[in-house]
């Protein structure tokens, strides 16, 4: 079996293409490019075509589905209305599938779910990696709300810390939101960093 | 009440309705919080208002038809209880062939632009290098109104010329790169082709069809009636935002929300040609005014005509070289809901038609007509080569159609 992987996201394109190079006699190009899009899918001769729900050249690959003579076999979406809930989990995990005419929809549907279970994995690791880039700015901010009540009012850092912890408990505030006030404050009043 | 609703739509111009009335506080009048989610292509503004993802979507009013046909995939019933506006687009093409084809400038004759293109395009033809034309999607009223005039000027589509689909957004990189010689795209991106001097504006839709339909608010039909209550509030937010749209002491600041990021994107100036119908139809041009560019309120054109309806399912047998069925012109005629649009707006003060269908591109002349309520006269409304639309006589028209 022949799979296009279409996603401008090269990241994801390539957890996907791992993703199924597990299964069985099938051969996985990717195709991150939208310039010349259509001449590599008549290229390749693709039986599923697995493209990100968001792309923006689905239509324009819908229509060359629908009209092309070069294919030899119709590609159509694949909605399976026996099984209505394996097709609204793939459009919430973000993934669409193209397929040949007759090709076997059992084998469609575990090659759907795999992919639906990489796109899931890739989202999360994108949710993990902004929480994670999310929690490092906090740490600065805090770092420089300490440096600035050390050097005006000659605090210890751990002082300096359980000073912002104090007034975030009195106010009832995250940390965070008063190291950013506090270093707010201090650029307004000229200070440099 | 907090009644959240759902909306997708593409970044164009033509989604202002549902836009403005989030932005103005017309869908919390109603007692309606509406989220709008932008996409880029128009099969995601379908998956994910049949998977639930959204409650409503901006759409091109044929593919609301072709979903509930089934053509390219099973059917699932969709409604269109609004019409979200009458034209807006226009056929940008390259600079060198806009020249050859309206040497005079200006928005051209559809009658001498389409003869002299069928010059052009026997040329290339000969040559072995067809001209080709991009439209937003298969099912956009873009294809049907491009097919219909170059047909009419004796240009066969698919034979005489090809035409492929091009998303909006990337219709100027086509034309600068050659992909296509022309193509018909809603605003603002004729705009965009032409500042950025890769394009030239030759004809508006409008010029081919005065009235013609073009986007409109679907809803799947089993949604709309579990619902009722709050897509009747809907249409009367949308009535009230597109009063605030034509109103000229609102253009700019509609342009500055719509060039939001979030929305269109952009710059407002561009949109804001669009909105107040004067266009710059070549790179550093002036503006050029042509009254109801785009037609988004007045004269009822929110209302959802029947006879629209079966317009474009007309053309979709003509293009889609299927046979006339009556049972899909029925089901076609069922998707546009004049019942919803009329029960949301009585005891309003809104006009309301009294008929529900007409004879489409058959009034020459300013007519007043028949009224359930308040008065409308309906400005002059024809096809471009004179034909009308009888949609009690729709294997009739196809036959008369080149």
């Amino acid at each position: 079996m022949r799979i296009a992987i279409v996603d401008e996201s090269a990241a994801r394109a390539s957890i996907i293409e791992e993703g199924l190079a597990t299964l069985d006699d099938c051969e996985i190009f990717v195709l991150t490019e939208r310039k010349a899009l259509l001449a590599r899918i008549e290229e390749i001769g693709p039986d599923v075509v697995l493209i990100d729900l968001g792309n923006p050249s689905r239509d324009v690959l819908e229509e060359y589905f629908a009209v092309s003579r070069v294919l030899d076999r119709p590609i159509a979406m694949f909605v399976d209305e026996s099984d209505d809930d394996a097709i609204a989990a793939s459009i919430d995990a973000g993934v669409s599938a193209y397929v040949v005419d007759g090709l076997a929809s059992n084998r469609i549907r575990s090659l759907l779910d795999l992919a639906v279970r990489r796109f899931n994995a890739f989202s999360r690791l994108q949710a993990d990696l902004a929480e994670a880039k999310g929690k490092l700015a906090e740490r600065e901010t805090i770092d420089k709300a300490k440096r600035i009540l050390m050097d005006s009012r000659g605090l210890s850092e751990p002082d300096a810390y359980a000073e912002l912890r104090r007034t975030a408990m009195n106010q009832g505030r995250r940390i965070v939101d008063i190291a950013e006030a506090l270093v707010t404050a201090e650029k307004l009043m000229g200070g440099t960093r | 009440m907090s009644n959240e609703l759902t909306i997708g739509f593409l970044p164009l111009v033509d989604a202002c309705l549902p836009i403005l009335a989030a932005e103005h506080g017309f869908a919390e009048e109603e007692g309606l919080s509406l989220r709008l989610v932008k996409d880029m292509s128009w099969a995601t503004v379908l998956d994910r208002l049949l998977y639930g993802h959204s409650d409503a979507a901006h759409m091109v009013a044929p593919l609301a038809i072709a979903a509930t046909l089934g053509r390219g995939r099973p059917a699932r019933p969709l409604a269109v209880p609004f019409v979200l506006g009458l034209n807006g687009n226009a056929i940008t093409m390259r600079n060198d062939l806009a020249e050859r084809v309206n040497p005079d400038g200006g928005l051209g004759d559809p009658v001498k632009v389409g003869a002299r293109l069928a010059e052009v395009a026997a040329e290339r033809s000969a040559r072995g290098d067809p001209l080709r034309f991009g439209v937003v999607h298969r099912y956009s009223s873009h294809n049907y109104k491009l097919r219909y005039w170059l047909a009419a000027c004796g240009i066969r589509p698919d034979r005489d010329v090809e035409i492929m689909t091009v998303a909006p957004p990337f219709v100027a990189d086509a034309l600068a790169g050659g992909e296509v010689d022309g193509i018909c795209v809603g605003e603002p991106y004729n705009s965009v082709a032409v500042e950025r001097g890769v394009g030239t504006i030759v004809l508006a839709t409008a010029q081919i069809w005065r009235r013609g339909v073009e986007k409109v608010l679907a809803v799947r039909e089993p949604v709309l009636e579990a619902r009722r209550p709050e897509f009747e509030a809907l249409v009367r937010a949308l009535r009230a935002a597109g009063r605030h749209f034509v109103d000229p002491a609102n253009w700019e600041t509609n342009a500055e929300i719509l060039a939001r990021p979030k929305y269109v994107g952009g710059d407002a100036k561009i949109i804001l040609r669009s909105l107040s119908d004067r266009l710059v139809l070549k790179q550093g041009g002036a503006p050029v005014h042509y009254s109801d560019f785009m037609f988004q309120h007045r004269e009822a054109a929110n209302f959802p005509w029947v006879s629209q309806a079966e317009w474009l399912y007309s053309q979709m047998v003509r293009w889609d070289g299927l046979a006339y069925s009556e049972q899909d012109a029925q089901a076609a005629a069922r998707v546009f809901r004049p019942d919803v649009y009329r029960s949301a707006l009585k005891g309003t003060g809104d006009a309301l038609p009294g008929a529900s269908s007409k004879v489409e591109g058959s009034l020459a002349q300013p007519t007043a007509v028949t009224t359930q309520q308040g008065n409308i006269t309906l400005s002059q409304n024809t096809f471009f080569d004179g034909r009308a639309f009888d949609p009690d006589d729709l294997p009739g028209y196809l036959a008369s159609l080149p």
